[in-house]
């Protein structure tokens, strides 16, 4: 692959509000390849769904401030003027949304809003559109298509809602498909139905997904890229593998050990990552996780870590302050059943060192 | 934990029917919603006991008919051995001293016009205790203090605290009268991942030192799992199994519980993709009108033709579950629907408990009852 299909560089977005100006996207970038599947992980206020809605122009006209580059096809989407944009929207790229009830429209029959979408961008006749939303109900599984497609939404279940979304979404077979929590609103049974869709999908009509999510689980099942967000940034970016075999910030450590897993021992005390996000107006200083961090040392509360590439290891990059050797000895022990109480002890014995230089380390730090 | 045998709460035969009625002026009723529908099990002194399935299963409904939120249709429940299931008023002040609830939504289930010290001393004024205020109130400070909420906050309102921390006020009202009882339905769903992990270890933390009883209503398998000492399954109003977590996550008896962990995504590095999924196919169907005798048997992949004639009674299937089902799963049929990674821990559970199962699984035979 020579060009990636979506080149997301720099990306800042901010809105003005009463209470002061909220950061909720703060400098990312990553990229996605034809074809491939990133999912963006974190928790609500991370920037993770702010961050998409702004690559279809959809947070535009809010007293936002948009900053950075968005390519896709060579063309900058953050630049592009609303009527270009909309040609690409639903068209190029498509959106599935998390509630399906309350994104669909209660009055209007399921085929009716199917060929809206197909309508939008292309010149074709009424009983061609028609023909076209029965071939996309087919497409996701829905049983009957024919009958189903005069029905109200109110008809179909949860799960055959979300299908109807996901049809909506590739009614003009998009080339990136953006699906912001496409399964929390549904049953589990449901859900591998829908990821399963999704999967299968991807193979037939080669397209790119971004799928925006909070739950671990789901990412590790589809997708091959996993970016971490925390406080409007990318804490720590890498193939889905390395995320989950060798993770690098202490945040993503801290997500995939604070939730009960059906593969871990039972009766294990679930390690709870401490305090609450940050509010994206009034941002911690340094590390914006250094509140929360069990390996926060002063210095942390100053610099302000970059996402880097982890030595050795030029896919896998994360923002942290600690050094690789230190983190890969506390992730193992994790691992091994430590507390981070205990872990947090390697963080203090190597600082020492440091606290007898004190008074230059910090001269030096101080212009960082 | 300390679960004893001897029951605190017993259900028998438990039914809520929601009617469904026509016309403005003069309602007729023309059939019901059979959220639960005969449902019977004991929860033991102590213990924590799981109660999940999915949308429209009755989990909820039971919840609320345990602590009496709702008037059951018919049948039983035996609280400490009294019948609670027709108690009136005075009777039911009483009940609510011994049992209490934690709701799923902690936006709705708090009054966003009272400050959070009135929200937890309400259960003391309601009952007439604690009458002097300061003693009320350094009580109200207490409970805060072991649910891990500033003290100082008594008069902020539930708007001022975040999702957790509104939990949290939850859980403090519902402990204020030290029940014996606690129903938390849903506790964690409405939370963010990394605050989710500290609830869970609050109640288990109260549960311990207050030797709480415990019903934990989620949809989340591995919550549940990580909770529970037992694990109901409902489907359809029914409890379709019965039996240990330990038990019942390394070998499900019933073919709905086995598409239910196997739908479970497991965060793991390798193989997940691998596995081979077993897909549900379809929706639950309509609690009003639910399929005759066994209700899986319109999704069920095991289905023949006596599951859609006579209904499969909830008896034990080997020695420690209890499912209701024909055809129970095999050892093999497990191996096949769940991940690589559960069959390893259940090996790891020293013995597996019904691994002398397997030759009373291969000859269960449709039952004659």
């Amino acid at each position: 692959m020579s060009e990636p299909l979506l080149q997301v560089e720099d990306l800042r977005v901010r809105f003005s509000t009463e209470d002061g100006v909220v950061h909720a996207v703060d400098g990312i970038s990553y990229t996605v390849d034809i074809g491939q599947t990133l999912g963006i992980v974190g928790e609500s206020g991370s920037g993770k769904s702010v961050s998409s809605l702004t690559m279809l122009g959809l947070t535009r006209s809010q007293g936002a401030d948009i900053e950075g580059r968005i390519l896709f096809g060579g063309r900058d989407l953050v630049a592009l003027p609303d009527a270009e944009l909309r040609k690409i929207r639903g068209n190029e790229i498509a959106m599935i949304f998390q509630d399906p009830l309350s994104s669909l429209h209660p009055f209007y029959k399921v085929g009716v809003q199917l060929t809206e979408a197909v309508h939008a961008h292309r010149n074709v006749s009424k009983s061609q559109a028609r023909a076209r939303a029965v071939e996309l109900l087919d497409l996701v599984g829905i049983p009957d298509p024919k009958r189903r497609v005069d029905q109200f939404p109110h008809e179909f279940s949860g799960g055959m809602r979300q299908r109807v979304m996901i049809a909506m979404a590739l009614a003009n077979e998009p080339k990136l498909l953006i699906a912001d929590e496409p399964t929390t609103a549904l049953d589990v049974t449901v859900q591998a139905q829908i990821l399963a869709l999704l999967d299968d999908l991807q193979s037939r009509l080669g397209m790119a997904i971004i799928i925006i999510t909070h739950d671990l689980g789901v990412v590790a099942e589809i997708t091959d890229q996993i970016a971490v967000m925390y406080a409007g940034r990318i804490v720590e970016r890498a193939p889905t593998q390395a995320i989950f075999g060798s993770p690098q910030h202490p945040y993503t450590w801290g997500l995939l050990k604070s939730i009960p897993r059906l593969d871990s021992p039972r009766g294990e005390e679930l390690v709870p990552i401490s305090g609450r996000p940050p509010s994206l107006i009034k941002r911690p200083s340094g590390c914006h996780f250094h509140p929360r961090c069990p390996y926060v040392r002063d210095e942390h509360k100053r610099i302000d870590p970059r996402l880097e590439p982890v030595t050795g290891d030029p896919g896998h990059a994360v923002a942290c302050l600690l050094s690789s050797e230190l983190r890969s000895r506390i992730w193992h022990g994790l691992t091994l059943g430590e507390s981070s109480a205990t872990l947090r002890h390697l963080v203090v014995e190597d600082e020492h060192p440091v606290r007898a230089h004190a008074v230059p380390r910090v001269s030096e730090d101080g212009p960082v | 934990m300390t679960a004893t045998s001897e029951p605190l709460v017993q259900v028998q035969d438990l039914v809520k029917h929601f009617p469904i009625t026509q016309g403005i002026v003069f309602q007729r009723q023309i059939g019901a919603v059979k959220a639960v529908d005969g449902v019977t099990f004991d929860v033991m002194r102590g213990e924590t006991l799981g109660i999940v399935g999915e949308t429209g299963c009755g989990k909820s409904t039971t919840a609320r008919l345990l602590v009496r939120l709702l008037d059951p249709t018919s049948g039983h429940i035996l609280f400490e051995g009294q019948d609670v299931g027709a108690h009136q008023k005075g009777d039911l002040k009483a009940l609510h001293r011994e049992a209490q609830m934690v709701f799923q939504d902690p936006y709705s289930s708090l009054n966003p016009r009272k400050t959070v010290g009135s929200i937890i001393s309400e259960p003391f004024a309601i009952h007439g205790l604690l009458k002097g205020s300061g003693e009320r109130r350094k009580r109200v400070q207490e409970l805060m203090d072991r649910v891990g909420l500033n003290p100082e906050h008594y008069n902020r309102y539930p708007h001022e605290f975040s999702g957790g921390q509104r939990q949290r006020i939850g859980v403090a009202r519902a402990i204020a009268l030290e029940p014996k009882l606690l129903v938390a339905d849903e506790p964690v769903s409405a939370l963010d991942v990394s605050i989710q992990a500290q609830v869970l270890n609050l109640l288990r933390g109260l549960q311990r030192e207050m030797g709480l009883t415990l019903v934990f209503i989620a949809h989340d398998l591995s919550v549940v799992r990580h909770m529970c000492d037992r694990v109901a399954v409902m489907y359809l109003g029914k409890i379709v199994e019965i039996a240990d977590s330990d038990v019942l996550y390394s070998f499900p008896r019933h073919p709905y519980t086995g598409a239910l962990l196997s739908a479970v995504p497991v965060p793991s590095p390798t193989g997940e993709r691998r596995r081979q999924r077993e897909l549900l196919t379809g929706d639950v169907p309509s609690p009003a009108n639910p399929p005759k005798a066994c209700r899986f048997h319109t999704r069920c992949p095991k289905a023949q033709s006596i599951c859609s004639e006579e209904e499969p009674l909830l008896e034990l299937k080997g020695t420690r579950t209890e499912a209701a089902c024909h055809f129970p799963l095999t050892e093999s049929e497990v191996k096949l629907r769940l991940p690589a990674a559960l069959a390893a821990n259940a090996s790891n559970n020293d013995r597996h408990p019904d691994g002398v199962l397997d030759q009373s699984s291969s000859s269960s035979s449709p039952s004659s009852t």
